[in-house]
């Protein structure tokens, strides 16, 4: 049984009049494995990950999402987290007044965050009393985002996008937040519009229009990502890149 | 138990560092109602304190040139039920001076109290004073707080202020800070109330750039809940080439509460710039929905980010 399955799934924003943005989207990933998700902007990564997290206004119109063979379906989002889901937003919220060490132990009063902070990249020295508010840098934000998702030892983390910003994490930075990952057990999905990020999944899935359009081996999937390529577009360039 | 000890023990239980209070090396003035219970002074600094009909009346003196190694103490407070207690600072930081004051204002059974501080302040050129005010205060609710303050800054000086209300009911806050400020400088002032049942809070803040290059912020920070009332006013004033001023108020609202922000910002010279922001409602989304992804409940990560805004 697959960690997480997704069956079918369709997702229509409220608003009505707009078109779907995912529209019988099929995907699976293992236990412990990595599983990158390629597409370009508004494919619907993002959109998938808020609903497999149970976001606010984000609940399918049509499918499943299944975790360890359990239907999701209403659940809130701290009950998903309970259960072993957790995710990096792709732009992660600031807080005032919340230390990064306190960010870091809110759930695991005697995590190391020294060790944490040095797998993201970050001096502890320099960053451990400093507040998670708007003085860190997008790239500075998001490592503290991916050292407090860590800490967590999820059964999946959903990372949205750790490669993209202004202040970007470099692959090599990636590749080592990935590895701790898989050391501690966890699977990943990982989001990404970057082949060269996804080479480094186990398996890797490229999202065109709403859908899984090709999966597999991270190598060809980049290939055909790279190539403009889409299967639901019949060989001709990809009409959403 | 002498009143002074209650005092202290009040003091020491609410956060106050007692060992300061019993320290050479500390200046503290500690008064109860209109009586000053005790008070002492190091070099540079002159304290003239007497008691008056309701409260009492210092002169505060920093020495040209003197900057105070440690903190001044003072410790203000009405330890019984009923009372008034007015407090008439005069305060003055001479030319290249500087002090960090920090009051503690301790209500613990109030049921019919009025605190009211009626202060000025003329920070001199090159000067530099922080000013910390925190309240305690008991869960009656029955605590009447009116802090006025008038300060100008000379050029080149600097004044900081923040202040805290978060322990307790609030009670009723008028807190009203006027700040003028000279060519080249700088202030800051802080308020972060949080208040519950019927409170009633009333914040106004204005700041005047009146020198060349002069800056200033007002930052406010004030969380409500059940049927209580907040109103921020937050005023900032570009009068002269260079100053920069900002006005940044959030206030989170639960239960019935309600609560307003109104800032206002002038310009009146064209080569000053002021801006402001608020934010009011409920607490932000995101950073609730980011922190139930960690696993928190709903209720843990709304006081986590109450207590965050607040501290």
């Amino acid at each position: 049984m697959p960690l997480l399955e997704i069956q079918d799934l369709v997702y229509e924003p409220p608003a009505q009049g707009t078109a779907r943005i995912l529209d019988g989207l099929s995907l699976s990933v293992e236990a412990g494995e990595v599983h990158a998700l390629l597409g370009a902007n508004g494919t619907g990564k993002s959109t998938l990950a808020y609903l497999i997290m149970g976001c606010e206004g984000y609940r399918p119109a049509s499918g499943n999402i299944l975790f360890e063979g359990s239907a999701l379906d209403t659940l809130p989002i701290h009950e998903r987290a309970r259960l072993g889901i957790t995710m990096a937003w792709q732009e992660p919220v600031r807080f005032e007044g919340i230390s990064v060490n306190d960010y870091l132990t809110f759930r695991n009063k005697d995590a190391d965050t020294t060790e944490l902070l040095e797998l993201v990249g970050l001096n502890p020295a320099l960053y451990g009393s400093r507040m998670v508010d708007r003085a860190l840098s997008g790239g500075e934000r998001k490592r503290i985002e991916l050292a407090s998702i860590l800490v967590l030892r999820p059964k999946l983390a959903i990372l949205d996008e750790p490669d993209s910003g202004i202040d970007m994490l470099s692959t090599k930075d990636i590749i080592n937040v990935i590895a701790a990952f898989k050391q501690g057990g966890s699977a990943v999905l990982l989001i990404t519009h970057r082949e060269e990020i996804a080479m480094i999944a186990d398996r890797s899935s490229q999202l065109c229009n709403g859908r899984v359009i090709c999966s597999g081996d991270p190598a060809k999937v980049a290939e055909h990502y790279k190539a403009r390529h889409c299967m639901t577009c019949n060989g001709v360039e990809c009409h959403y890149v | 138990m002498s009143e002074l000890e209650e005092l202290t023990a009040c003091f020491g239980n609410a956060g106050g560092d007692v060992r300061a209070l019993g320290d050479a090396e500390f200046a503290h003035l500690a008064a109860s109602g209109h009586r000053i219970l005790s008070s002492r002074t190091v070099e540079g600094l002159v304290v003239d304190a007497r008691e008056i009909l309701d409260g009492i009346s210092a002169t505060v003196t920093v020495k040209a040139g003197v900057k105070l190694k440690n903190p001044v103490h003072m410790c203000f407070g009405v330890l019984h039920k009923e009372g008034t207690q007015r407090i008439e600072m005069d305060v003055r930081l001479e030319e290249g001076s500087s002090a960090h004051f920090i009051a503690h204002c301790i209500f613990p059974k109030a049921e019919k109290v009025r605190h009211i501080m009626d202060a000025t302040v003329a920070i001199g050129e090159g000067a530099e004073m922080r000013y910390s005010e925190t309240h305690y205060h008991g869960l009656s609710g029955g605590v009447e707080v009116m802090p006025k303050a008038v300060v100008t800054i000379g050029r080149g000086g600097r004044y900081f202020t923040d202040f805290t209300l978060t322990t307790g009911r609030v009670g009723k806050l008028d807190l009203d800070y006027t700040v003028e400020a000279g060519e080249d400088a700088v202030t800051e002032m802080v308020a972060r109330v949080f208040g519950h049942g019927t409170d009633d809070i009333h914040i106004r803040d204005r700041v005047m750039l009146a020198g060349k290059n002069a800056r200033g912020l007002i930052k406010s920070r004030v969380a409500i809940e059940d049927d209580a009332h907040a109103e921020v006013t937050g005023i900032t004033e570009g009068n002269a080439a260079g100053a920069r001023g900002h006005v940044d108020c959030m206030e989170i609202v639960k239960d019935r509460a309600v609560a307003r922000a109104i800032p206002i910002v002038q310009v009146n010279d064209p080569g000053a710039k002021v801006t402001h922001e608020a934010a009011i409602g409920s607490v932000d989304k995101r950073q609730m929905e980011t922190l139930m992804a960690h696993g928190l409940l709903p209720e843990e990560a709304v006081d986590i980010i109450v207590k965050g805004m607040l501290r």
